[in-house]
C-alpha cells in the first residue's frame, strides 16, 4: 500500500476503533489510538516530504464515477502544496490530540471525543490531499459535519448546539457557493481535475466571465468556511466546544480549507482581477472587524476566536493581490500561534477551574509559569514582533499589500496596531496583576500536566523560529518556503505576469515599511501596557460599556442584525405557512374528504339491519329486478 | 321397441314442464320469505334448486342435448355437500341460541 495512501487512512481507522468502541475500549488506550495514529500519520508526511523529489504527482486509488463522459477518479495528489498543508495539519494537528488527552481526562465522552478529532483531521486530510474539486468537496462537507459534531460536543448545554448548528448553516450557504462553482467548472471545462482545469485554464483570457463566476462563487464557499464577512459570525460562537476543538478548527483545520482552495485555483484566481479586488477588499475588511471587535471583548476564547477571523481576513487581504506564498505562510506560522494561543488559553482555563471571564482572572504568572512563558511567546508572535513567527509572514502580505495598494496598506497596518493592542491586553490581563477571581479558584491553581504543557512547549518553539523558513532576501533570508512553493504560480505566472510583478522596492524602502510595521505593534503594546498595568484598568462589567465601546462590544449588533433581516422574515414566513397554507388549505382539502366519506357512510350502514329476512328479501327484488332488466324485450313485446 | 327416455320425457309438452317448474320455484321463493324457522327456509331453497334441475333435464330432453342432465348431477353433487354444510350451521346455531328462528340472528347489524 501506498504511503500517501496511509496518511488519510490512519486517522480513519483510529475513529473506527474509537468511535466503535468508545465505550470499551479503556481511556489511556483511547488516548493512545486516538494520538497515535495521527503522529503516524504525520510521520508519513515527514518521510514523503523529506523523498519528495519537487515533481508533483496525482495517485489514483480508484475509479469512483464513471457516467458517460464524466470521469471521477478518486485520486490524491502530492505536490507542494498539498505537502505543506499535511504538514501543518498533522504536526498541529497530533500535538492538539497529545494535549487533549490530559485536557479532556476527567470528560465522560473521552472516546467519542477522539473518534470526532480523528474524523476530523482525515476529512482536512482529504481535503488537502484530493486531486479534483470534488474530492475537496467531500473533506470540505467533511470538516463542516466534524466541526458540528465537536462545537456541539457537549450537547446537553442548548446555546452549545444552537452555536454547532450556527455554523453548520453558515458552512452550508458557503458550501452552496462552492458546489455552484464545481458546477460551473465542469460543465465548462468538462472535467473537475485540478490538472485538466488548469492546463485548459491557461489557454484563456484575463477577465473571462465564466472564470469570474467561478472564482467569485468559490470565494463564496471560502467565506463560509473561513469566516469571512459576511459569513463570519459562527466561528466566535464555535468557542462552545471544548478548547482543543477551538485550536483545531482555528489552527489546523477548517478555516485554511479556504485559503488552501483559493491557493490551489490561483490559476483562475490569477485570471480573474476583478474576484481578486474582491477577495482583498473583504480580507480587510474581515481584518479590521475582527480586530475591532478583538478590543473590547471579556471572554479568553472569544478574543482568540476574534483574532482568527482578523487573521484570515490578513491571509485573504494577501491573496487578494496576489500573495499566495504569503498567505500560505501566514497560514502555517499562524497554525503555530493561534494553536499555542488556544492551547495555552485552554491550560488557564482548565487551572481556573472553567472560568472564561479575564476579568476574573489576572497574575497568572506565577502560579502557571509555563503557560505564561509559552503564551507570552504565543503573542509576541501574532503581535508581530521580530524574530518571532507572525513578523515575518504578515509583513510580508503587507509589503505585497504595500505594493497593491496604499490605502489597503495602511488599513492593514492599523489593524496590526489594534492586534498587537488587544493581544497585549489579554496577556496582562490574564498574568499580570492582581488574581481577582474567587478564593476558592486562587486556591485551586495549578500548572496543567505534561501531555499538555509538552505540545504548548513544542508549539512555542515553533512560533519563535517559525518564520525562519521564510526569511526575505532584504534580511539576508533565502526565502525558503517562496522557492519551494513557486512551482505551484509558474503557469499563474505565464499567463499573468503582471499580477505578480514587483516594482523592484529598493531594500531600504523595505526595511523602512518592516521597521514601521515593528512599530506599530510596539505603539499597541505600549498603549496596552500603560492602560493594563500602569493605570492597572480593569474593564468594565456587563451592561457598562457606553457609546462605541458598547457598539463593538455586542459585535456591532451584526448577529442582532442577520437575526432581523434573516432569521425572523424566515420565521415568520413559516408561521405563515403553518398556519395559513397548512392549517386552513391543506387540512381543509384533507380532512374535508375524510368527513364526507364518514357522513356518508353513517346513512349508508343503517341499511345493515342484521335481519336476515330483509336481506332475503331484497336479494329476491334485486334479482326479480335483474330478470326484468334482462327480458325486458320479451315482457314489453 | 322400448321407448327411450327422452321419448318418455316429451309426451309431455315443453310448457307444462316450464309451469311446473316455475310453480315449484316461486314456491320455494315464498317459503325462504315468509318463514323463520331455518330449516323450512333451507328446504324451501332445496325446492328452488330441484326446479332448476327439472327445468335443465326437460330441456335437455327436448334439444337431445345430454350437457344439461351432466349439469343437473354436478348440482346435485354439489347441494349434497352443501346440505351436510347447512345443517352442519344450523346445528352449531341452536347450539349457541337454543333456537333456530333466522329473526334472532340480528345482532350483525350497522
Amino acid at each position: 500500500m501506498s504511503l500517501l495512501l496511509l496518511i488519510p487512512l490512519l486517522p480513519l481507522i483510529g475513529f473506527l476503533i474509537n468511535g466503535i468502541g468508545f465505550r470499551k475500549i479503556p481511556k489511556t488506550l483511547v488516548g493512545l489510538i486516538g494520538a497515535g495514529t495521527v503522529v503516524a500519520s504525520f510521520a508519513c508526511v515527514l518521510f514523503l516530504f523529506l523523498n519528495f523529489d519537487g515533481q508533483p504527482r496525482v495517485e489514483k486509488v480508484y475509479d469512483w464515477i464513471t457516467v458517460g463522459n464524466l470521469n471521477l477518479s478518486f485520486s490524491f495528489q502530492l505536490d507542494q502544496l498539498s505537502l505543506l498543508f499535511m504538514l501543518i495539519i498533522t504536526g498541529v494537528g497530533s500535538l492538539i490530540h497529545l494535549y487533549s488527552i490530559g485536557y479532556m481526562k476527567h470528560d465522560e465522552g473521552f472516546g467519542k471525543f477522539f473518534a470526532f478529532l480523528n474524523l476530523f483531521i482525515f476529512f482536512m486530510l482529504l481535503l488537502v490531499m484530493g486531486s479534483n474539486y470534488v474530492i475537496l468537496f467531500i473533506g470540505w462537507e467533511g470538516v463542516g459535519l466534524c466541526s458540528y459534531l465537536l462545537i456541539g460536543f457537549w450537547n446537553k448545554n442548548a446555546n452549545y448546539g444552537d452555536a454547532a448548528r450556527k455554523a453548520f448553516i453558515m458552512n452550508r450557504i458557503g458550501d452552496l457557493g462552492y458546489l455552484l462553482a464545481v458546477f460551473l467548472i465542469l460543465t465548462n471545462f468538462g472535467s473537475v481535475e485540478f490538472t485538466d482545469v488548469f492546463r485548459q485554464a491557461a489557454g484563456l483570457k484575463a477577465g473571462n466571465s465564466t472564470i469570474l463566476w467561478i472564482t467569485l462563487l468559490l470565494f463564496v464557499g471560502a467565506m463560509g468556511k473561513s469566516a469571512q464577512i459576511p459569513l463570519y459570525t459562527w466561528l466566535p460562537d464555535a468557542m462552545a466546544g471544548p478548547t482543543p476543538v477551538s485550536a483545531l478548527i482555528h489552527a489546523a483545520t477548517m478555516v485554511t480549507a479556504g485559503i488552501y482552495m483559493i491557493v490551489r485555483s490561483n490559476l483562475l484566481y490569477t485570471l480573474a482581477p476583478v474576484t481578486l479586488e474582491v477577495v482583498g477588499w473583504i480580507g480587510l475588511a474581515t481584518a479590521l472587524l475582527g480586530a475591532s471587535i478583538g478590543l473590547f471583548q471579556n471572554d479568553i476564547k472569544k478574543i482568540l476566536a476574534y483574532s482568527t477571523v482578523s487573521q484570515l481576513g490578513y491571509m485573504f487581504m494577501g491573496l487578494g493581490v496576489a500573495a499566495y506564498t504569503p498567505a500560505a505562510f501566514h497560514v502555517m506560522t499562524h497554525a503555530f500561534f493561534k494553536a499555542l494561543l488556544f492551547l495555552g488559553a485552554g491550560s488557564v482555563i482548565h487551572a481556573m477551574s472553567n472560568e472564561q471571564d479575564i476579568r476574573n482572572m489576572g497574575g497568572l504568572r506565577k502560579a502557571l509559569p509555563i503557560t505564561f512563558l509559552t503564551f507570552l511567546i504565543g503573542t509576541i508572535a501574532i503581535a508581530g514582533i521580530p524574530p518571532f513567527a507572525g513578523f515575518f509572514s504578515k509583513d510580508e502580505i503587507l509589503l505585497h499589500v504595500f505594493e497593491h495598494n496604499k490605502l489597503m496598506w495602511g488599513i492593514g497596518v492599523f489593524t496590526s496596531m489594534l492586534t498587537s493592542f488587544y493581544m497585549f491586553r489579554l496577556l496582562f490581563l490574564v498574568f499580570f496583576g492582581n488574581f481577582r477571581g474567587t478564593h476558592e479558584q486562587q486556591h485551586h491553581l495549578h500548572e496543567s500536566p505534561l501531555t499538555m504543557t509538552l505540545p504548548l512547549m513544542a508549539l512555542a518553539l515553533l512560533s519563535a523560529i517559525g518564520g525562519f523558513f521564510n526569511v526575505p532576501e532584504v534580511l539576508g533570508g533565502g526565502a525558503k518556503l517562496a522557492n519551494f512553493l513557486a512551482p505551484l504560480f509558474a503557469a499563474a505566472q505565464n499567463v499573468r505576469p503582471e499580477a505578480f510583478a514587483m516594482a523592484e522596492l529598493s531594500h531600504s524602502t523595505e526595511l523602512a515599511l518592516m521597521i514601521g510595521s515593528v512599530a506599530v505593534a510596539m505603539i499597541g503594546l505600549a498603549a496596552a501596557y500603560v492602560i493594563f498595568i500602569s493605570r492597572k484598568t480593569v474593564p468594565v462589567g456587563e451592561g457598562q460599556e457606553h457609546g462605541l465601546q458598547k457598539v463593538i462590544y455586542h459585535k456591532y449588533y451584526v448577529d442582532e442584525l442577520y437575526d432581523a433581516v434573516f432569521v425572523r422574515p424566515v420565521n415568520a414566513l413559516s408561521v405563515f405557512f403553518h398556519q395559513v397554507i397548512d392549517f386552513l388549505l391543506i387540512d381543509l382539502l384533507v380532512e374535508g374528504v375524510g368527513k364526507f366519506v364518514k357522513g356518508l357512510s353513517k346513512e349508508f350502514r343503517l341499511a345493515q339491519t342484521g335481519a336476515t329476512g330483509f336481506y332475503i328479501f331484497a336479494m329476491v327484488i334485486g334479482i326479480a329486478a335483474l330478470l326484468a332488466w334482462s327480458l325486458r324485450g320479451l315482457i314489453l313485446g | 321397441m322400448q321407448p327411450t327416455i327422452p321419448d318418455v320425457v316429451q309426451t309431455i309438452p315443453l310448457p307444462y314442464y316450464i309451469w311446473f317448474a316455475s310453480a315449484l320455484f316461486v314456491i320455494g321463493i315464498v317459503g325462504v320469505l315468509t318463514r323463520r324457522n331455518a330449516i323450512i327456509i333451507f328446504m324451501s331453497v332445496e325446492v328452488m334448486l330441484n326446479a332448476v334441475n327439472l327445468l335443465l333435464v326437460a330441456f335437455s330432453a327436448y334439444r337431445s342435448d345430454p350437457a344439461g342432465q351432466v349439469f343437473v348431477f354436478f348440482i346435485m353433487a354439489v347441494a349434497a355437500a352443501e346440505v351436510s354444510v347447512g345443517l352442519a350451521i344450523i346445528v352449531m346455531i341452536y347450539r349457541n341460541i337454543q333456537s333456530i328462528d333466522i329473526g334472532l340472528l340480528n345482532r350483525l347489524k350497522g
